[in-house]
């Protein structure tokens, strides 16, 4: 769906997407560094388990909610990517204690 | 890194570190007030400057330099003795100017004497079928990905809506060689014509000029369809294909991205939820705050700047910000605010920035169709609620967005009405027969962006507050 330009010569950030490795780029947002990765990672919603994935890409719209190192419903759009981050496509609901 | 606030008391706070965050912020340390800076994002800039301190994009000429504006604004504000925080998410803000802000997970409060808010805009709802779909963005969304990461739209790509940004953002996507495949243009017709009174300030603006070469540029090389009037996203999980009427022929075509826009709206939230008035404005077709000339609101001490006192684009946005500053430092330090600019040239720099607006309001007024949705459309994405659902419950009695709460969950979900509340104030007028401003809004409260009770219970609190609630 998206591509990086050839001119982005910020350092590589290793991060893991359900425990497998993908590289961002550092000072991308968790958000943006999944849809550039090219996976299916579309998180299902709370109500209805409806697919998604992130509508605005500025803290308005919660479509980007993702599990970040083990805390759920993480707006992912707002999070710099970090080396080692873990994390977890999220399906429905937070769960308790995550 | 993060860090909290270092005092808990402050002349002037600043909301938002967007143009007029960092104009106010700027000018009001450089009256020698005491001066916090809180923003939600990772660097200053906020939408129309995001990343400028840290943007992957070398070619200059690829963001436009209107986008390097930026840069002298953050270069000022880090060379006055502001203090800015950075990931810093307010989450409440009251009538005595005691702000809650969230930092690294936990929340500090402070207290202003004046509080300057300039949270800005959000892209105006585009409730069409399908727009929850994956693959369904705002072209907002594809800026910030181009400007803070460098990514642009690989797949099949569609453009559709109307407004300055769109041809901005398409212009932008072209120059980084990212891929359009259409742009469906959904100005009204009629919207030329209603426009025409108001073609004089703008063809002497300087968004006239700027404005043709981009859409020139863009029409190059991209097809452009206009005169769209109906709209539609399919797929099964997916983005699929958009399907879409233009003078009466329907056409659909395979789709891997659509990007929707139609216009900007004041991101409303904290200054409703202080209290401050806000009425609607049936130009912009949107909730603005009711403002006195320097941008005080209906609370005594909280001021709004920026295009969250109504759009007015990025230039307005930083003249706003600097007269609020001064205003606030007139009350505060009446010999420091002598040192700044003068008031009157001030107004005359927003005059100035402002000219041509109502042309690109008129011209760029959204079809109703667009507006206002029906039957199986979403309205509010987070509760997952139709057209129909509001229209059943307005049936059955509910009088205003705030009683739909009671009936449906509508704007009760995270994003707290940001996306469905313009939808459902004129979805639920057009029911009753009401005018947006009789049917009212969603009453908002702290708040305002969803906090953990983990973090609400870490708050420090006296005995006194303990005794209030605990029994025994």
């Amino acid at each position: 769906m998206f591509k990086r330009s050839e001119q982005d010569k910020r350092p590589p950030v290793e991060i893991f997407v359900d425990g497998t490795a993908i590289t961002a780029q550092q000072g991308d947002t968790v958000s943006a560094a999944l849809l550039a990765s090219g996976r299916d990672v579309r998180r299902s919603t709370a109500v209805s388990g409806a697919p998604r994935l992130p509508y605005c890409m500025m803290g308005v719209c919660f479509d980007c909610l993702v599990t970040i190192d083990g805390v759920g419903n993480r707006q992912g759009c707002l999070v710099p990517v970090a080396e080692g981050m873990q994390i977890e496509i999220q399906k429905g609901k937070r769960e308790i204690g995550r | 890194m993060t860090f909290a606030p270092k005092r808990e008391d402050y002349d002037v706070v600043v909301i938002g570190a967007g143009p007029a965050g960092l104009a106010a912020a700027a000018t009001s340390a450089e009256a020698g007030l005491s001066t916090l800076l809180l923003d939600e994002n990772i660097g200053p800039g906020g939408q129309v400057y995001r990343a400028i301190a840290s943007t992957p994009v070398i070619e200059r000429n690829q963001l436009g330099a209107d986008y390097w504006v930026g840069a002298d604004l953050v270069q000022a504000l880090r060379a006055s003795n502001a203090e800015i925080i950075q990931r810093a998410t307010v989450w409440s803000l009251d009538r005595n100017l005691e702000i809650a802000v969230s930092v690294g997970g936990a929340s500090a409060f402070v207290k202003a004497r004046r509080v300057i808010v300039a949270t800005g805009a959000l892209e105006r709802p585009f409730p069409i079928p399908g727009w929850t779909l994956p693959g369904v963005m705002t072209a907002g969304a594809a800026q910030t990905m181009l400007k803070s990461s460098a990514l642009v739209p690989d797949g099949r790509t569609v453009i559709a809506g109307q407004g300055p940004l769109l041809w901005l953002l398409a212009a932008q996507i072209l120059r980084l060689g990212g891929r359009i495949n259409r742009i469906l243009d959904t100005t009204e017709r009629g919207n030329y014509f209603a426009a025409l009174p108001r073609a004089f300030a703008f063809l002497t603006s300087p968004y006239f000029a700027k404005g043709l070469a981009m859409m020139r540029e863009v029409r190059a090389k991209v097809q452009v369809v206009p005169g769209v009037t109906e709209l539609a996203a399919s797929g099964d999980g997916q983005l699929a294909s958009v399907s879409y009427v233009a003078g009466g022929k329907r056409e659909a075509i395979p789709t891997d991205l659509l990007l929707l826009h139609q216009g900007v709206v004041p991101n409303v939230n904290l200054a409703m939820a202080a209290g401050v008035e806000h009425r609607w404005d049936d130009l912009q077709l949107c909730w603005s705050p009711v403002l006195d000339q320097n941008g005080n609101s209906s609370v005594a001490g909280i001021a709004i700047a920026g295009d969250g006192a109504g759009i007015g684009g990025a230039g307005a946005a930083v003249v706003r910000g600097r007269i609020a500053a001064r205003a606030a430092a007139e009350a505060l330090a009446p010999a420091a605010a002598a040192k700044l600019p003068p008031m009157a040239a001030l107004r005359g720099d927003l005059v100035k920035a402002e000219r041509g607006r109502i042309f690109l309001d008129t011209l760029f007024r959204p079809a109703r169709q667009f507006r206002i949705p029906s039957g199986d459309t979403i309205v509010c994405r987070c509760e997952e609620i139709a057209a129909k659902d509001i229209l059943d419950a307005v049936a059955i009695g509910a009088t205003g967005p705030n009683q739909l709460k009671a009936y449906r969950r509508a704007g009760m979900g995270p994003c707290q009405g940001r996306l469905c509340g313009l939808t459902v104030t004129e979805l639920m007028a057009q029911a009753r027969g009401k005018t947006p401003q009789e049917i009212g809004y969603y009453r908002l409260r702290a708040p305002v962006k969803p906090i953990t009770l983990a973090e609400l219970a870490a708050v420090p609190k006296s005995e006194a507050d303990v005794k209030a609630v605990v029994r025994g």
